[in-house]
């Protein structure tokens, strides 16, 4: 077959999505309305620690309009089990059991703890009997706020079953990290802290339930429209948690606005909606509203890693030892003790480092449940590694560019294994370094440095390689149906949220059946509607989603050459594609349309040992991850007076493999760019000693706006991987994992001078400006 | 509380409500009209997502009483085309790929329209703090400045 319509992978396709993003037609979670709906409220802790001794609803239930207020107590037998969190794909024997509900008991252990949910025929009804519920709380001395306070001996217990804060560690050593810490001509130490961030999606969570009771000898029907990432995941846990025959649940994502990781989950919440629209057999609705969302949606990080490394007198590292404390939260939620454990994979990152020890602790705190985001525990490791190098840098006096390039992995050694269970299937990071350096014009760059030194300025040039796992499996969906008019219905098992997989998917399908785009509809989202699938997260949609695609559409277009040869009489292999349709090679004018080809199908009129219709669905596993890398440079320059940096220039060099669509692909790295340079500069999540949410608004935690930031210079290296039939990689969280380090590089280089090595993220006026006080000598304390 | 009867205009057409004298512009657009492209992102006034123009200025509807709109043109994103044709901004979003999850756009699209109408050629510099009141999660706003850059010089030539 040829191929002689004009390819559209690789294409800048315009978005499929836009038309109804928009002009504001669009249906997400919140714009949904049902007839009868009801609306939840959740009442939360304001205290980040404290015994329930009882709560009183009476008020609450006395207010015009309102339908139930529920308590823990009220919960009793609704759900089968305890909230389900995943650890089972990690040898972690030690995580600790939690049998926690959707409502607090008799304790509560961060702020924004539900503890009761208030329905109402309205919302404003359903707030004010919130506020009027009545609970008894004993505050409890000395929140556990410092994971690392946490594990002191006498420290007070979020668990006092457990006798320890300590939730789950971990050990893993590869080669012989003693031996080679023994050898070492010298040690580099540091310790640096990775604080928890918000992940701020725009549209926060929310929840649409609705329950039809069953009747005698069938089971009651229950449809969620979620705010989710994982609509198929949370189908099948809430079937089980719920007691429900799980063909008796459908859940359905509508558009989602933004996830990042932050809507893998089931939460408390939409367990409780499910469980109230079941008490009430109405619909109901839970909107979050952002101060919940800052307060109880999972937060991204939390890690302190105290490093150290051996290194040979030209800054080999030769051994890494790494102990990193997890900050989990008040409990484990879905995904939570999975970070450090993504953080542990990735421990040597590009780096060709034979000898490693790692250990890890989960540590329960006073605050919220800790899940992805956007990373998810390749960030933390990538920025511990990076420090490391810039600090390897800094004591031998030799450019940090340089040091990364000699403990690269060369190319010659992959695939490679880095004995903690990543096996990477292909890189180049010299490539990408030179090409990040010579788009930089980084020695132009440093003499302009020099000079700007010389006048006393705070010029710093930042630098950062990353590597990094995604598409992760086991397995993604897809299907590929041709209707009997020839126009051409497709679903993923992913679930997009902004990614543009709608019409990455309409590119693959297209070049492989020779349409127009325009003839392509993508659905995704709702279990019903779609075969199982898994979801979107982890730079998946591409590698493993678009990997079940190609495998679908190629079996159509496979089956649509049969039926076409079968119509015009000739053999298969005499019939290619040409301007959109099925054509007997040579033979002037024999050719069938794909809604020809549909009609027979469909008309069973095909060739024997072919079935009639035109579809395919199939399930691609991929054989391992992939591993997308780069190398980030940014210039900063600091205002020695009042401390404020000026992000000036960022030039990212990433290699994500082969390209379906580069305006998809620029979108996803400038936004992961974005949201790792706030990391950087400006996020943190904060509370106080007695664990009170301090940054809990929009006003109190900076989400960075356009006047912020500058343009991007975006430049890519390509090398592709054969662990996916596209040869692609992933590109939704490398601009995130390459950008936090860089930009920590490029404050600590503007702040050498003044003898600064170590800063602590985020680089906001105030902590620079303290910095350069201290260090110069005079008092930081303003 | 005694309701009252909102009448004003929302995307020229006239709109009479009845409607709480607590209930914000935002609620009475997306409950009560049933305009539902206007978002509410934080409710406080922080994000932008819920923009509209009152008597072409714009404003954060979450933080505008929907009385205080009695008699005055409100316009939201689904009267931001004319028709069929788009606005050219909607059109530049398109074409520049500007969008993602698409939940700050329609704010956006407002606050950009409402800078063009009063500053047709803005800078650069102008745009970024024309759209800063924005807050977008997914964008890094980049595609945005350029797309609503491209309008500008469109329609303001060489100013
Ligand atoms: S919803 Fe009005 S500013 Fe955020
Ligand atoms: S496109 Fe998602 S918040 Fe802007």
């Amino acid at each position: 077959m040829t191929v002689a319509t004009p390819k559209m992978l690789g294409q800048p396709i315009k978005r499929r999505e836009d038309p109804r993003l928009i002009t504001g037609s669009s249906t997400y979670v919140d714009d949904l309305q049902l007839p009868g709906l009801a609306h939840l409220i959740f009442v939360r802790s304001p205290h980040g620690h404290a015994r329930v001794n009882g709560i009183d609803t009476a008020a609450a239930l006395g207010v015009p309009g309102v339908l139930a207020v529920l308590t823990a107590k009220d919960l009793e037998g609704s759900t089968t089990g305890p909230l389900p969190y995943e650890f089972a794909f990690d040898p972690f024997s030690d995580v600790k059991n939690m049998e926690r509900g959707p409502l607090a008991t008799d304790k509560v252990r961060y702020v924004g703890d539900p503890v009761a949910a208030v329905i109402a025929e309205t919302r404003y009804a359903a707030r004010d009997a919130a506020a009027l519920v009545e609970v008894d709380y004993e505050p409890l001395p000395a929140a556990v706020v410092d994971p690392e306070a946490g594990l002191a001996p006498g420290a007070p217990l979020l668990y006092e079953e457990f006798g320890t804060n300590l939730g789950h560690t971990q050990d893993r050593k590869v080669g012989d990290p003693d031996a080679a810490f023994a050898n070492a001509e010298r040690v580099v130490k540091l310790r640096v802290v990775n604080q928890r961030v918000f992940a701020v999606a725009m549209e926060t969570r929310g929840c649409v339930t609705d329950w039809r009771p069953g009747r005698p000898g069938d089971s009651g029907e229950l449809t969620m429209w979620s705010s989710t990432q994982i609509p198929h995941g949370l189908k099948t846990k809430l079937a089980v948690l719920l007691g429900v025959p799980e063909n008796k649940v459908r859940v359905i994502a509508p558009e989602v606005g933004g996830g990042f990781g932050n809507k893998v989950d089931v939460s408390p919440e939409e367990t409780l909606a499910a469980i109230a629209a079941m008490r009430l057999s109405r619909p109901v609705k839970w909107s979050e509203t952002r101060s919940e969302n800052f307060q109880a949606a999972m937060q991204g990080r939390g890690q302190v890693d105290i490093v150290e490394a051996a290194i040979t007198g030209d800054g080999r590292v030769t051994a890494i030892h790494v102990d990193a404390i997890c900050d989990i939260g008040g409990y484990y939620q879905y995904l939570s003790p999975l970070m450090g454990m993504l953080t542990g994979m990735m421990m040597p990152g590009p780096y060709d480092i034979p000898n490693i020890h790692f250990t890890l602790k989960g540590v329960l705190t006073n605050k919220t449940p800790v899940g992805a985001y956007r990373g998810a525990g390749r960030p933390e490791a990538t920025y511990l590694l990076e420090c490391l190098m810039d600090k390897i840098g800094h004591e031998l006096g030799k450019d940090p560019a340089e040091i990364r390039r000699i403990n690269f992995i060369p190319p010659e050694k992959f695939p490679y294994s880095n004995g903690l269970g990543a096996n990477y299937d292909t890189g180049e990071y010299v490539k990408a370094l030179d090409k990040a350096l010579e788009v930089s014009g980084y020695r132009q760059l440093r003499e302009e440095q020099q000079t700007a030194r010389a006048q006393g300025k705070l010029m710093g040039i930042g630098l950062a390689a990353y590597v990094e796992i995604c598409g992760f499996g086991p397995w993604e969906s897809a299907t590929v149906r041709v209707e009997p008019s020839g126009k051409v219905m497709v679903h993923t098992g992913t679930s997009p949220h902004g990614q543009g997989t709608e019409t990455s998917m309409a590119q693959i399908v297209a070049d492989s059946l020779g349409v127009g785009i325009d003839d392509i509809v993508v659905l995704h989202g709702d279990t019903a509607m779609t075969q199982s699938g898994i979801g979107t997260f982890g730079s998946r949609s591409a590698a493993v989603g678009g990997g079940a695609m190609v495998m679908a559409v190629d079996q159509v277009r496979d089956k649509a050459v049969r039926i076409a040869a079968h119509l015009l009489e000739a053999a298969p292999d005499d019939v290619e594609r040409s301007n959109g349709t099925f054509a007997v090679r040579g033979a002037a004018g024999k050719a069938v349309t794909l809604g020809e080809i549909a009609a027979a199908a469909y008309g069973g009129n095909v060739p024997t040992g072919d079935e009639p219709g035109l579809e395919s669905t199939r399930f691609f596993k991929p054989d391992d991850s992939v591993f997308p890398f780069g190398v980030h440079v940014a210039v900063v320059d600091i205002d020695p007076d009042t401390g404020r940096v000026t992000l000036r220039r960022f030039i990212a060099v990433d290699d994500v493999g082969n390209v379906i669509n580069p305006l998809l692909l620029d979108g996803q790295r400038h936004g992961g760019i974005v949201q790792g340079v706030a990391q950087a500069l400006c996020e943190e999540v904060v509370y106080d000693e007695s664990g009170q949410l301090v940054s809990g608004t929009l006003n109190d935690y900076s989400v960075p706006t356009a006047h912020m930031m500058p343009m991007f210079e975006l430049d890519r290296t390509v090398t592709t991987t054969d662990r996916n039939p596209l040869g692609v990689k992933g590109v939704g969280e490398a601009g995130t994992i390459g950008s936090t380090p860089t930009l920590r590089s490029a404050v600590v280089d503007a702040l050498l001078p003044l003898g600064i090595q170590d800063f602590d993220m985020p680089a906001t006026s105030v902590r620079v400006w303290k910095a350069i006080r201290a260090a110069s000598g005079s008092n930081g304390q303003a | 509380m005694p309701r009252m009867i909102l009448a004003c205009t929302v995307n020229d057409e006239p709109v009479e409500a009845l409607i709480q004298p607590y209930q914000t512009l935002l609620d009475v657009l997306r409950d009560t009209i049933g305009l539902t492209g206007t978002k509410e992102g934080c409710g406080t006034g922080d994000c932008g997502a819920c923009t509209v123009h009152l008597d072409g200025q714009p404003v954060c509807s979450c933080l505008v009483l929907a009385m205080q709109a009695r008699g005055r043109a409100v316009r939201t994103i689904e009267g931001l085309a004319e028709g069929d044709a788009l606005h050219p901004l909607q059109d530049a979003f398109v074409r520049f790929g500007a969008a993602q999850c698409g939940f700050c756009i329609p704010g956006v699209l407002m606050s950009a329209a409402a800078l063009l109408a009063e500053n047709p050629s803005p800078t650069e510099e102008e745009i970024r703090y024309g759209i800063a009141g924005n807050l977008c999660r997914c964008t890094g706003y980049t595609k945005m400045v350029d797309a609503i850059s491209e309008v500008a010089g469109a329609a303001g030539g060489k100013a």
